[in-house]
C-alpha cells in the first residue's frame, strides 16, 4: 500500500490578533503545530501501513519551517516527508493549494490512498481535500469515521453525516478526509524521534512538480481576501445568582421572549 | 485562446458529443468537429476525452466571457426527497442578492421523484427551478452530482452559486469549483453585493470565529459560497408567486459513480440534527456521568431542541462524537444554546459562540463560559435543569 497523507502547519492557538496598522495577522510568537485533524490522518495512514505493509509519504505546502511538521509526522511512523516550498506558492487559496498538492502527488505517481484531515483549524474550509481529488479525478469520501476494510483494490468506509453515517465502497486509488472519531493518535516513540531527526526531507519547488505558473500562488487563486477584522465582542451578559427558583423564573421569561 | 480537435488522435468515440452542454460538437467523417459559434470554451469535452484529442489553451487568470454570467443559483440539497432547511435560508438571502443585481434567482434540485418539490421552492422565492429527476440521484454521491451540477452551471452560467455548508455541500461544491476553475468561499455567515462593481462580498469566520474575513472573487465566475446553517433568514411562503420549472435530462454517463452506497445508518439518538436545531442543550464535564445526560435530554425534548456535548464529555465516553460541539466537533449556530456544566474552553467556544443567545449554567462563577453568555446562572445544574424543564412544561407548553 502506498499511502499519502497531506498535512498543514497551523498556529497553535485560534486566538490570533490583528495588527491594527497593517491589518494583517500577527504571527510572531505564535507556536506552530500540525493541524489537529491531520493528526488523525497521519495515525490512520500509519495503521493502514502496519496492517498491509507499504509506505506512508507525508506532504505539506508551506514556508521552509513547515519542515518541522513533516519531521513530527515521521517521528510518529511516517516514512518520508516532502515539503512543497516556493515563493511562487505564496498567497494560494484553496483552489491553488489543491492544484499544487495534486501536482506533487502526480509526481509521486504511485499511490493507493490519500488521507487528509477533515479541515484545518485556521481556515476551517474543508475544501482542499476534495479539491485534490477533483484535480486528480479520483473518487473522494469526506468525513470518514471508520475504515471497515481494504480488500481487492477497494476500500469500505463509514462516512459521518448529520443524521448518522453511510457505508460506502470505493475503488482505489481514492482520497478520504477523516474526522476525530476515526482513531486515537499515538505519541512518538524514541526510535521514531531519532529517525525523524536524521530523515532527509525533500523540498520541491513549482518547477519540480511541473506546476503551471498561472495556477499556483496568488495568480492561481480566484479568491482574494479584501478585509479582515475582529468580530464585535458579545455584549456583557446578565448573571443570576439567586436561588435556583428565582433564576429559573427569570430564565423562563427569557425563553418565552425568544421563542414566541 | 482556442480549442481544436487533433484529428490524428480522435477515434470518433462521440463521448465529447454527449458531454457538450451546447450541442456544439458533431461528427463529420467519424471525427469530431467543434462549431465555434456555439462553443463557449467550457472545457467539458476536454476533460471527457480519453484520448487527449482536444487541444485547449485555457486562460486561468480570468473566466472567458465573464460578462455573460447572470443570475443567482441556490443548490437545493435534499435528503430522502426532503428539501433541507438550509435551502430555504439560502433562497431568502439569494432573493436579496438577486434583487440588488436586478437578476433572477434559481434553484437546482437533483433527486428521485423530486419534481413535486419544485413548486414550494418557487413559493419560497425562486424564479426558476431546474430539476434533474432520476432514480440514480436519490442519494448524494460525489461523482454524479458533480458531473451534473458542473454541466448545468456551464450551460446556464450563473454569476453566483450558493450551497449550504453541510457535509454534502462542502464535499460537492469543493469538487464542482475545481472543475469550473471558480473561486469558492467556505462557510459564509455574511453575503452582500458590492454596489459599484456588483461583485459578491463573502464574509466568513476563520480561526474558529476569532477573526472574520471578507472575500471576493473578481475575475472568475461563478462566485461560489457555502453558507452556514441558521444564519440567513428564510422567506415566508408566498403561494401566489409564479416561476418556471425546467426539467433537465442527462445521458447515462452522467449518473455513473465509482463510489457505491452499501448502507445508510441513521443514529438519531435523542432528538434532532444538531446543526439544524433551533435550541441546543449541551453538557460538559460538570455532568459528572453519562446517566446525568438524561436531564439534558428531558429539557431538550421539552424545548424541541437537540443535545450537544463538550469534548470533555465525549472523550469521557458519556456522549457519542456526533454530539460534540467545538473545534474538533461541530460548529453550531442555534437561536438558543444552553451550556450546562461546560467551563468554556476556547476549543468549545469556537464551535458555539456565534449562537444568537447563550445561556450558561455553571457552579463556578469564574468559568470562561460566562464571558460569552448572554445570561448566566451560577448554581447547581442538577437543581436548575430539572426545575427549568418542569417550569417550562407548566408555563409555556401547556
Amino acid at each position: 500500500m502506498n499511502i499519502i497523507v497531506c498535512i498543514k502547519q497551523v498556529p497553535e492557538t485560534t486566538q490570533v490578533q490583528i495588527d491594527p496598522k497593517t491589518n494583517t495577522l500577527i504571527r510572531e510568537g505564535v507556536q506552530s503545530i500540525i493541524n489537529p485533524f491531520d493528526m488523525y490522518a497521519i495515525e490512520e495512514g500509519i495503521r493502514i501501513k502496519e496492517k498491509f505493509g507499504g509506505k506512508v509519504t507525508v506532504i505539506t505546502m508551506g514556508p521552509p519551517q513547515a519542515e518541522c511538521a513533516l519531521r513530527e509526522a515521521i517521528s510518529l511512523g511516517c516514512d518520508e516527508g516532502i515539503l512543497l516550498s516556493d515563493r511562487a506558492f505564496a498567497g494560494s487559496d484553496t483552489l491553488a493549494t489543491g492544484y499544487t498538492l495534486a501536482m506533487a502527488i502526480k509526481k509521486i505517481k504511485e499511490f493507493d490512498i490519500i488521507i487528509c484531515g477533515k479541515q484545518a483549524s485556521d481556515g476551517d474550509t474543508a475544501q482542499v481535500g476534495p479539491g485534490i481529488s477533483a484535480h486528480l479525478d479520483i473518487p473522494q469520501i469526506t468525513y470518514v469515521k471508520k475504515i471497515e476494510e481494504i480488500q481487492d483494490g477497494h476500500a469500505t468506509v463509514e462516512r459521518m453525516t448529520e443524521e448518522g453515517f453511510e457505508i460506502l465502497k470505493t475503488p482505489l486509488p481514492c482520497l478520504i478526509t477523516v474526522v476525530k472519531e476515526i482513531n486515537e493518535p499515538r505519541i512518538p516513540s524514541l526510535k521514531g524521534m531519532m529517525k525523524a531527526k536524521k530523515a532527509v526531507i525533500a523540498t520541491w519547488k513549482a518547477l519540480d512538480i511541473e506546476a503551471e505558473e498561472y495556477r499556483i500562488g496568488l495568480k492561481g487563486s480566484p479568491t482574494q481576501v479584501v478585509k479582515i477584522f475582529t468580530p464585535p465582542p458579545r455584549p456583557k451578559g446578565q448573571i443570576f445568582d439567586g436561588t435556583p427558583e428565582e433564576s429559573v423564573e427569570k430564565l423562563i421569561g427569557i425563553l418565552k421572549n425568544h421563542l414566541i | 485562446m482556442g480549442i481544436k480537435i487533433i484529428n490524428e488522435k480522435c477515434v470518433g468515440c462521440k463521448i465529447c458529443v454527449a458531454v457538450c452542454p451546447f450541442q456544439a460538437i458533431t461528427m463529420v467523417d467519424k471525427k469530431a468537429v467543434i462549431d465555434l459559434d456555439k462553443c463557449t470554451l467550457c472545457s467539458a469535452c476536454v476533460e471527457a476525452c480519453k484520448f487527449n484529442a482536444i487541444e485547449f489553451k485555457r486562460e486561468f487568470t480570468k473566466t472567458e466571457n465573464i460578462e455573460q454570467y447572470d443570475g443567482v443559483w441556490v443548490f437545493g440539497e435534499q435528503k430522502k426527497g426532503i428539501i433541507q432547511p438550509v435551502v430555504y435560508e439560502l433562497l431568502g438571502k439569494g432573493k436579496e442578492l438577486a434583487h440588488k443585481l436586478h437578476t433572477q434567482l434559481s434553484c437546482v434540485i437533483l433527486g428521485s421523484n423530486i419534481k413535486t418539490k419544485a413548486q414550494e421552492l418557487i413559493y419560497r422565492g425562486a424564479d426558476n427551478v431546474y430539476v434533474v429527476d432520476a432514480p440514480d440521484l436519490s442519494n448524494f454521491l460525489d461523482e454524479p452530482y458533480t458531473k451534473i451540477l458542473v454541466n448545468l452551471i456551464r450551460k446556464y452560467r450563473p454569476e453566483i452559486v450558493l450551497c449550504g455548508a453541510t457535509s454534502i455541500g462542502r464535499a460537492l461544491i469543493s469538487r464542482v469549483a475545481v472543475k469550473l476553475h471558480a473561486g469558492l468561499t467556505a462557510d459564509c455567515t455574511g453575503l452582500d453585493i458590492e454596489p459599484q462593481e456588483k461583485i459578491l462580498l463573502q464574509t466568513r469566520p476563520a480561526f474558529g470565529g476569532n477573526i472574520m474575513a471578507t472575500i471576493i472573487t473578481k475575475n472568475h465566475r461563478p462566485q461560489m459560497s457555502t453558507v452556514r446553517h441558521k444564519v440567513m433568514k428564510e422567506n415566508e411562503i408566498d403561494t401566489t408567486r409564479q416561476g418556471k420549472i425546467i426539467e433537465e435530462s442527462f445521458a447515462p454517463a452522467f449518473f455513473t459513480s465509482r463510489t457505491k452506497i452499501l448502507d445508510i445508518v441513521e443514529e438519531v439518538s435523542s432528538t434532532v440534527n444538531l446543526t439544524e436545531a433551533d435550541i441546543i442543550v449541551s453538557g460538559g464535564r460538570g455532568m459528572k456521568n453519562p446517566e446525568n445526560f438524561a436531564i439534558l435530554e428531558e429539557l431538550a425534548k421539552a424545548l424541541d431542541g437537540a443535545v450537544g456535548a463538550s469534548r470533555a464529555a465525549v472523550d469521557s465516553g458519556w456522549m457519542p462524537y456526533s454530539h460534540q460541539v467545538g473545534q474538533t466537533g461541530k460548529t453550531v449556530c442555534p437561536k438558543i444554546y444552553i451550556a450546562c456544566g461546560i467551563s468554556g474552553q476556547i476549543q468549545h467556544l469556537v464551535g458555539m459562540q456565534s449562537s444568537k443567545t447563550i445561556i450558561a449554567i455553571n457552579q463556578d462563577a469564574h468559568a470562561p463560559i460566562f464571558n460569552v453568555a448572554n445570561y448566566g446562572i451560577v448554581g447547581d445544574l442538577f437543581q436548575v435543569v430539572p426545575l427549568l424543564t418542569k417550569k417550562f412544561k407548566e408555563k409555556i407548553r401547556k
